[in-house]
């Protein structure tokens, strides 16, 4: 008892004296809060890519602490409180269930910086946001799409039917009507980020209704594993998928967080952090296509002219002439959306062959 | 030698006291050997588990935040489980207590006053007593089985909540984003002690609730009633007590307060509706509330061990990154161990020699 006794006084001195010692000089202290297992291969698995980066980019400089699969919710304000109080100086949460408990917490800790993923509110000056266009990928695989199935029909494995997802489904549909006007998509909605049972099985629906090629808009690989078993293509999400369909992925858009997460905890070390909204793709390097694999050259060819389109910023995604799926018209010709509709988007383009769930 | 159990005549008053301690220590044992072969320290790491969490008043609060709805929802499933009747539905009833409490900020939120959060509080009650009422009249009425209907009920209700939050709730000024809009000010439950953290009055309701029931089922003929119907049914119709009219109670008892629950933590803790708003808590209660050995005053004591290990597991993994598995394992075990011991309240351990071991030849095997 004595011991332990003995053991508890310590570890508090100890935490005491880490507070104390907090100077300039010291690591500058990087926290994540994520919403998967950091196993997850897809969301979550990239974002930790993120802090292993920025470690080994910034050595003794930082310091990283993450708390992975913390619910959305009321629990989300504790651990970014704690984060805020064990020391953080810049914290990272990375779901847009955490919105409203960052912006929270980062009224009561004026000299923490909070960066809050895929959310908009930024209620005090030490909340930035930070998204990624990754529609911009999703159009280089309707062009891929197109191209490649025989049956003019792909399989779209959608998680929630929020403005993010929705975008992504019309920029895919997009990028293959620029190369068959007649092509068809059919969504399946799974209502969940990570469930490998249930997105198999939205796999294998599909894939029985005849579409020959497959994406997904969910976190794991079971849809890639399926669509390999079946011997049909299909494009990775999150991270670079290929060790689970050699012969089957295309491409898959990877989320690239490092870029970032090294550029604002430097300017935390530096003092320079301001707040700011950024939603980068592929110019920025936030947004990157694995390499085109399992394709014939001249698809390859146009995949990669397009992305090059893309980056230069020749070229939108979302250029008019385009209609609403009920006819109507949306964007004239030459018309570009401007973000505000883009990021609220809750209309499918005409050529989607599903209801958008109300 | 050999061990064994032999039956207790009556059970064990000793026994029933220290059990929950006994597995309490085994608990820990048992954690500092995961942790010594995971490479920690393990006086480091119970540390971080048990003693951290509870040294700052913020962290007190957090753990009041954790713990009130666990022990709400226990209590009333402690009625239940006392009575014989098997909700396992607490997470739909806390669930659909939460949309209809949530009714006057999400569609009225032009009408604010003071009458606003009473109003909540007593719809969020009635939506959970009336849909705990569902597997209550199909049990009494048909005789189905209530675990089964209370269970699936939760989907229901999850798809539900689901549903109403991406379309007719949606926050029209949200970017269509699958939530409401944030409750007004009248519409929030206060925190109990502004000042010093977020605790809210839910933790209150909580403790309030426990000790009326505490009172009902230790001091009362209705109290006598739900113990005698639940041990012996048979007893309970030669006393007179109808078995259909305590199914409905019990389902309405812990159905009402699963959804006091439920709106509290809405309207106290989160401010809005979002997809999910419970990480469970309507399951983890049913642990509660055998940790607490259903008795009221236990439940709280439960309560607080539980939440205390969630926010213990946070802790751990930021100090000394243990992944958070380990704070599930350390509730398994918690969970494990109070069940075994409890084996001592009715059964006593005898170590006995075998008899042959008086005779010579049995020296060798010694």
């Amino acid at each position: 008892m004595k011991d332990l006794l003995k053991a508890l006084a310590a570890a508090t001195m100890l935490g005491l004296a880490a507070a104390g010692t907090a100077q300039a000089q010291d690591p500058t202290k990087a926290c994540f809060i994520y919403v998967g297992p950091i196993g997850d291969f897809g969301w979550t698995y990239q974002h930790h890519q993120g802090l292993l980066q920025l470690e080994k980019e910034m050595g003794d400089a930082v310091e990283t602490a993450y708390l992975e699969s913390v619910p959305e919710g009321a629990d989300a304000e504790r651990a970014i409180e704690r984060f805020a109080r064990s020391g953080c100086d810049i914290i990272f949460t990375t779901s847009f269930g955490y919105m409203d408990a960052t912006n929270k917490v980062a009224g009561r800790f004026a000299d923490v910086k909070f960066e809050h993923a895929t959310g908009y509110k930024r209620e005090h000056p030490n909340v930035s946001t930070y998204n990624s266009k990754f529609h911009e990928g999703r159009y280089i695989q309707g062009v891929i799409a197109a191209k490649m199935s025989k049956a003019g029909v792909a399989g779209y494995i959608a998680s929630f039917p929020i403005p993010e997802v929705v975008m992504g489904i019309n920029a895919f549909v997009l990028g293959a009507q620029s190369v068959n006007p007649d092509f068809k998509v059919k969504v399946v909605w799974a209502n969940t980020w990570f469930d490998p049972g249930k997105e198999a099985d939205a796999a294998k629906a599909l894939i029985d209704q005849g579409v020959d090629i497959i994406t997904q808009h969910t976190d794991s690989t079971a849809p890639m594993q399926v669509a390999a078993e079946r011997g049909i293509k299909a494009f990775g999400q999150a991270s670079d998928m290929i060790k689970f369909g050699p012969q089957t992925q295309l491409t898959a858009i990877v989320d690239e967080w490092a870029p970032y997460y090294v550029e604002r905890v430097k300017a935390v070390r530096d003092g320079t952090w301001q707040q700011q909204d950024v939603w980068a793709g592929l110019k920025e390097g936030h947004v990157v296509m694995a390499p085109y694999t399992n394709m014939p050259d001249d698809v390859k060819a146009l995949a990669e002219e397009t992305e090059e389109k893309i980056r230069s910023g020749a070229f939108n995604p979302f250029t008019g002439p385009i209609n609403k799926q009920d006819g109507t018209a949306w964007l004239a010709e030459g018309e570009v959306a401007d973000d505000k509709t883009l990021l609220g988007m809750n209309f499918y383009v005409e050529g989607v062959d599903d209801q958008l769930p109300k | 030698m050999r061990i064994e159990l032999v039956k207790r005549p009556q059970h064990s008053a000793m026994f029933s006291a220290l059990s929950p301690f006994i597995a309490l220590a085994l608990t820990l044992g048992a954690g500092a050997i995961m942790f010594a072969l995971m490479g920690k320290d393990p006086l480091e790491a119970l540390y971080y588990f048990f003693i951290d969490p509870l040294r700052e008043t913020w962290s007190l609060h957090e753990l009041a935040v954790k713990a009130a709805p666990l022990i709400l929802i226990a209590v009333g499933l402690a009625v239940c489980y006392l009575s014989n009747n098997w909700n396992i539905g607490a997470e739909g009833q806390f669930i659909i207590g939460a949309i209809l409490g949530s009714m006057l900020p999400v569609m009225f939120p032009e009408l604010q006053s003071w009458i606003v959060l009473p109003l909540m509080l007593l719809m969020g009650i009635l939506g959970g007593a009336a849909y705990a009422a569902i597997p209550a009249l199909l049990k009494t009425r048909f005789n189905t089985n209530e675990i089964l209907t209370s269970l699936m009920l939760v989907y229901v209700a999850q798809l539900f909540l689901d549903w109403i939050v991406r379309g007719p709730w949606r926050n029209p000024e949200g970017f269509n984003f699958p939530e409401t809009r944030n409750f007004h000010s009248y519409a929030i439950l206060p925190e109990i002690w502004p000042a010093s953290g977020r605790a809210h009055w839910g933790f209150v309701f909580a403790i309030l609730a426990a000790l009326a029931l505490w009172f009902v089922l230790s001091r009362t003929l209705k109290g006598f009633e739900v113990k005698v119907i639940g041990q012996s049914p048979r007893a309970g119709r030669f006393a007179g007590f109808s078995r259909a009219r305590m199914v409905i109670f019990a389902f309405l008892v812990s159905g009402a307060l699963a959804g006091l629950a439920g709106i509290s933590e809405v309207s106290g803790a989160i401010g809005q509706l979002r997809p999910s708003i419970s990480p469970g808590y309507g399951f983890a209660a049913i642990i509660v509330a055998f940790l607490g050995r259903l008795n009221p005053l236990g439940i709280i004591a439960a309560g607080l061990v539980l939440a205390l290990s969630y926010l213990g597991g946070e802790a751990a993994q930021i100090s000394i990154g243990v992944t958070d598995k380990v704070a599930r394992s350390f509730q398994g075990m918690l969970l494990f161990f109070v069940l075994a011991c409890d084996m001592l309240i009715h059964y006593r351990i005898r170590i006995s020699r075998p008899v042959r071991a008086i005779g010579g030849e049995a020296r060798a095997h010694v």
